[in-house]
């Protein structure tokens, strides 16, 4: 079997085209500083996203009675709880209640999950067509490409590129791109697959152990859209989606569509209880992998994460190397610290895909401590020898100039003087993360020298 | 063994030593006028926002700004005269596709968001403020709250099958971050700030 490409080898592909990469980085950068604004514009940002994280780290340390009474309360409800140990399984669940109902055609909206456990390709030889009604979705659908962000899955398409997508499948005129025209041609197609799909399949935010309810946010209205309308509503989660209490929705949907987009909620929070009257709700808890990354205890905290993106659009790396460049169904800091949990060898290269700056952390609102854990992966993926020979060196040679802080302080020196006096042989090819960038013109002096110099 | 005491036994073997669930700190919450900060952020994400004393006011100006649409439905009897107001919950809800302007009632709206908060008893049926193509929603200035915890505050620990919170309407920026009102739901939301007689 031919080798997969690494994320600096699919980071080389994007960055090919310097001038689209250029509009990428921009493009979430704009998103980002959304973000900031609406942030700073909450006199208590710092003390929600505490509270937020102090809760999630309750929900990991008593799951299971969570995950417990979450199914007694939903199964009160009339809600059908299915439990689903891999994805394998949780494709399995979802087929048989659709070979149940006799459905042949299904709309989902936005699932990361469904994405993790590639249900569509599983459903699609079972021969049940799924068709993605979030508009991002249904564009990458189109192009037969997995969404490269989480929250903005055709983030990387630029409108000329929607416009002949859309001339090919939805028969818009060719040469269209204006967005408000392509979105009103999507609206339409979508509103008849929504009007005679009888089974819909919806992501979930958040799910309530108090009152076994479940919420879905979005802005477009697709996940009501295809849940009222379906005979069939199937909700997929993972076991770490839980919050304790229906108040607690008031800490989370403050920083959700904040974090993720700058906006101060998104359009719609839709809070599902109880199926309609004569129709069926079901509830898919999928643990593939979460129960073992639980017990990892230097990377559980990843478990926390609400899936916001935040940590994508402020990271240097994934603004200029692109989603699909992480070959992996979250992509970013947050998939490099999740990825390796479920297979290290495959995501062996995503926690280097980083230069640890650390302003994922900074933006994260439940304060994973991302930038931490991806330094940490490094060495356990070192240790368990799957790291390339190039890191591993840079790595080793890292490790001991950071462990004595002499050598740090010289090595900062040496390092200096080298980039002041020979820049080109830095940003060569060993060193991969000054490919296609020049290097940024050293200080004269370091912080440390001119605090030393300064401090009376 | 089942799948369920599957994940249950190795999550309880895997999650750590118990912490305790941190009370909900109270957070400083704006001092201005609370429907001026309302309406300020509703406008702001593209909802239109009126002052009323009557739903006959409320109406009049519906009247205008949708003179085209052609099958209303409210659920206020005194809207009988333009809409149907007396749609039955068994009804099928693909028999909505045609609504062009749905008039609804709001529990509460919160100010520093803009979202209000509709539930099932106070819909048709759980699909009409999403299939309609514009929605108006009204509610008293007094049921105006600071944050999202004070909603969930009077919420509490109400039963419901159904409840959404609405800001705004349906929007996308998915083709090059350019924002679209009019995504999957309504183009419009036309909020009323009905003051009590
Ligand atoms: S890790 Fe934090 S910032 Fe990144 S998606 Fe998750 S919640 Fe958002």
């Amino acid at each position: 079997m031919s080798e997969l490409k690494d994320h600096a080898a699919l980071a080389e592909n994007f960055n090919a085209d310097e001038l689209r990469v250029n509009w990428h980085d921009e493009t979430l950068w704009f998103i980002r500083q959304k973000r900031d604004r609406s942030a700073h514009a909450i006199p208590d940002w710092e003390l929600l996203r505490e509270t937020a994280s102090q809760i999630k780290h309750n929900v990991l340390s008593n799951l299971s009675e969570y995950l417990e009474q979450f199914e007694a309360n939903a199964k009160a409800n009339g809600v059908i709880v299915h439990w689903a140990v891999d994805a394998r399984e949780h494709n399995q669940i979802v087929h048989g209640i659709l070979k149940k109902h006799g459905v042949k055609e299904m709309v989902k909206s936005k699932s990361m999950l469904t994405e993790e456990c590639h249900l569509n390709d599983y459903l699609a030889e079972n021969g049940i067509e799924v068709i993605d009604s979030d508009l991002g979705e249904r564009i990458v659908q189109l192009a037969k490409e997995p969404p490269s962000h989480i929250v903005l899955p055709s983030i990387h398409k630029k409108k000329e590129e929607v416009g002949e997508l859309f001339h090919k499948h939805l028969g818009t005129a060719p040469g269209v791109s204006d967005p408000q025209v392509l979105t009103e041609t999507a609206r339409q197609h979508l509103r008849e697959k929504f009007l005679t799909r009888r089974a819909a399949l919806t992501g979930v935010n958040f799910a309530i152990a108090e009152t076994g309810e479940f919420v879905v946010c979005t802005n477009e209205g697709n996940a009501d859209m295809g849940a009222h309308l379906a005979d069939v509503h199937i909700a997929s989660m993972g076991i770490e989606k839980l919050i304790p209490q229906r108040k607690h929705l008031g800490v989370f949907l403050r920083l959700l569509a904040r974090s993720a987009t700058g906006q101060p909620i998104t359009t719609y929070s839709s809070h599902f209880k109880k199926p309609r009257k004569g129709h069926e709700m079901h509830l898919v808890l999928v643990d593939n992998g979460r129960s073992i990354h639980l017990g990892r205890e230097d990377f559980r905290n990843s478990l926390k994460c609400i899936r916001c993106g935040a940590c994508m659009n402020t990271c240097p790396v994934y603004r200029r190397s692109g989603g699909h460049s992480y070959h992996n169904a979250v992509a970013g800091p947050i998939g490099a610290i999740l990825a390796p949990n479920f297979d290290m060898k495959k995501a062996a290269d995503l926690p280097f895909a980083s230069t640890l700056c650390g302003s994922c952390s900074n933006v994260c609102p439940v304060k994973i401590d991302i930038h931490n854990q991806l330094y940490k992966w490094r060495q356990v993926i070192v240790q368990e020898g799957y790291a390339d020979s190039k890191k591993t060196l840079g790595m080793k040679a890292m490790t001991q100039t950071f462990a004595s802080p002499a050598t740090f302080r010289l090595a900062g020196k040496a390092g200096r003087w080298f980039m002041r006096n020979v820049p080109l042989a830095v940003s060569n090819k060993l060193n991969p993360w000054y490919k296609q960038r020049e290097m940024p013109v050293p200080p004269k002096e370091s912080f440390g020298e001119w605090y030393r110099k300064n401090r009376k | 063994m089942s799948s369920r005491e599957q994940i249950l036994a190795s999550v309880a073997k895997n999650q750590p030593i118990p912490v305790a669930l941190p009370e909900i700190p109270i957070f400083s919450s704006e001092k201005s006028d609370l429907v001026e900060k309302f309406t300020t952020v509703a406008v702001g994400i593209g909802s239109k926002v009126f002052r009323v004393n009557s739903l006959k006011e409320a109406k009049q100006i519906l009247l205008k700004e949708h003179k085209a649409s052609k099958r209303i439905i409210s659920t206020f009897p005194q809207f009988s005269d333009v809409a149907e107001v007396s749609i039955v919950p068994s009804t099928d809800p693909h028999t909505m596709e045609d609504v062009d302007l749905a008039i609804l009632e709001a529990h509460l709206g919160v100010a520093e968001n803009s979202a209000l908060w509709v539930t099932e008893e106070l819909l048709p049926m759980r699909v009409t403020p999403f299939i309609c193509q514009h929605l108006a929603l009204v509610v008293s200035p007094k049921a105006i709250l600071p944050l999202m915890h004070h909603a969930y505050e009077q919420i509490g620990m109400k039963d419901y099958g159904f409840g959404v919170f609405i800001a705004g309407p349906s929007k996308t920026a998915d083709i090059e971050q350019s924002l679209v009102l009019g995504a999957h739901g309504p183009r419009t939301l036309t909020i009323f700030l009905l003051e009590e007689q």
